[in-house]
């Protein structure tokens, strides 16, 4: 029987500590729409997404009335554009790009991913259109996302595409300079990509998935930052089991949701992906949970261990409540989208070089940071290479979001509204790196790649 | 499957009798009330078997949010699911 205790703990962590599923992710493969006529290539993407996730918005809506959990996003993510554009050399792979859109408009979704290259090794055909596209696709459509991967630990690092992904980055955002340089918020240069990640904008449906599945992924950063506010003077060993005991029951209700989506839907269950995502609502902060654990400001020293100790805590504590486990799952950092980020952001106290090493131990990466907009494409890239190397070395995923805000300076304000939050303009080292990016090349894979 | 309905408020005459009404026109079955007055603070939680129930769930929901709303309490209608799912292994 269940006890009043629980029933209220479960009330008060919706209620007041935010607690959601962050999304409903459908992974929808479109290999079998691969065409070399681009126009009916897009027609078979149109039918298969609009005919596999018609219900996709409704059943969301259902469950989330059903157990009274709310269900942020509904999405979907794709077989990456660049392999069916490969089909069509001769044509602008930007009219996939209008397809998703307009897939994603009769579907309901709020973001459709998988405008993505994979080219961690090189290119082949149908990649450099598609990254060339990148800017023109993220200004004339609203709720497509791109990604590229660019290294990976077996393959290393593509420092050709590391280079042009800086330019793209930047004229993205140029192309959208009139709409707060929205544009590279939703552009995600990776290494070590996974293939079933639920996130947006870093989703796509990998080669080797299915043809369709649902993922889920949990939030709750309001929540175990309660857990832990209610324990002041505890230890760290206690503060790691309080987390863990938290994420707990957070993914088993990922777990639920996700096995009854897939149920009413009729397509298997993919994964769910522990992450702690947080959004700009008062509270759901992971910042906030850094500062909790006993950090004046997040950003300052030892803030890179206590997101260490979070990130374990949390997949411990997960990854027992849910059979399959997967994406990305860790603690996000986005720093527009987290309020405590902001604020320390803002202060001075979070600088690049402090997110830098912290994505050295969570998930992720560099994600929606915010840089002023006379940055050279070529510092771009190097920030890009030296995240990858991170991933690389480390056997993670990492990713770079930095979006150039064209006009404006440090101490500036980009607002994007919504999920995407607001970010104030970060101080960047304005040494060049030019000489060493344009060399091009590969970075080799590290040593222990040769792990077979 | 059984929905646990919760109840959360300023304490007035008749809460019960409104809440057990929507179960009754749904004919959802109420098998267990607990509910508790702290100063003039009303709260109960009851659980309902929805076997037999002429609706569906989404409108007994509806309804109560609607009564919430209007006596100014907070209702939460929801599957026992997630409950047993995060407390029980």
């Amino acid at each position: 029987m269940l006890n009043t205790f629980d029933i209220l703990e479960t009330i008060r962590m919706i209620q007041e500590e935010c607690l959601d599923i962050r999304t409903i992710t459908m992974g929808i493969s479109l290999l079998d729409c691969i065409d070399p006529d681009i126009d009916k290539a897009c027609q078979k993407v149109y039918d298969k997404i609009t005919s596999r996730a018609e219900n996709l918005v409704r059943t969301g809506e259902q469950i989330e009335k059903e157990y009274g959990i709310p269900i942020v996003n509904k999405r979907i993510s794709v077989t990456p554009i660049a392999m069916l554009a490969a089909a069509c050399p001769d044509e602008n792979p930007v009219k996939f790009a209008h397809t998703l859109q307009r897939a994603a408009d009769t579907c309901g979704v709020n973001f459709l991913g998988g405008y993505s290259a994979l080219v961690h090794k090189g290119f082949s055909a149908g990649d450099l259109a598609l990254i060339r596209s990148i800017p023109q696709a993220l200004s004339e459509t609203t709720n497509v996302c791109s990604s590229v991967n660019i290294g990976s630990t077996r393959s290393g690092i593509n420092m050709d595409a590391a280079a042009l992904m800086g330019e793209i980055v930047l004229e993205s955002a140029k192309a959208t300079s009139d709409r707060q340089c929205i544009g590279p918020a939703k552009l995600v240069v990776f290494c070590n990509a996974v293939e079933d990640n639920p996130f947006m904008a870093g989703a796509f449906h990998g080669v080797g998935e299915p043809d369709c599945e649902i993922h889920v992924g949990v939030s709750g950063p309001g929540v175990v930052r309660a857990a832990i506010e209610k324990y002041p003077d505890a230890s760290i060993d206690e503060l790691s089991d309080f987390i863990k005991k938290t994420a707990f029951k957070i993914t088993r209700m990922g777990q639920l949701v996700g096995s009854r989506a897939s149920k009413m839907l009729d397509v298997p269950f993919g994964i769910v992906d522990l992450s702690l995502a947080p959004t700009p609502a008062v509270g759901d902060s992971v910042a906030y949970i850094l500062e909790g654990m006993g950090l004046e400001q997040c950003g300052t020293h030892g803030t890179t261990a206590a997101l260490a100790l979070l990130n374990d805590a949390v997949k411990k504590g997960g990854v027992m409540a849910s059979s399959n486990v997967g994406g990305l799952s860790g603690a996000f950092i986005p720093v527009s989208e987290d309020a405590g980020m902001i604020a320390a952001a803002q202060d001075g106290t979070l600088c690049l070089e402090k997110l830098e090493a912290m994505t050295a131990v969570c998930s992720v990466g560099l994600d929606m940071i915010v840089v002023p907009g006379d940055i050279s494409a070529a510092t771009i890239s190097a920030i890009i290479a030296d995240e990858a190397a991170i991933g690389m070395v480390n056997n993670k995923t990492t990713a770079v979001r930095l979006i150039p805000a064209i006009g404006k300076k440090e101490g500036d304000m980009l607002e994007f509204g919504g999920l995407l939050g607001s970010g104030p303009v970060m101080p960047i080292n304005r040494k060049s790196p030019a000489k060493f990016i344009s060399r091009g090349g590969r970075i080799p894979a590290p040593m222990h790649s040769i792990k077979n | 499957m059984r929905a646990v309905i919760t109840v959360i408020g300023k304490d007035t005459i008749g809460i019960l009798h409104k809440v057990s009404g929507i179960c009754a026109n749904h004919n959802a079955n109420v098998i267990e009330v607990t509910q508790s007055v702290m100063q003039d603070m009303f709260a109960m939680i009851m659980m309902v078997d929805l076997s037999g129930m002429s609706a569906d769930f989404s409108s007994l929901s509806d309804e109560m949010t609607a009564l919430g709303n209007a006596e100014g309490l907070t209702i939460h209608c929801m599957h026992e699911d997630i409950f047993n799912s995060m407390h029980k292994i």
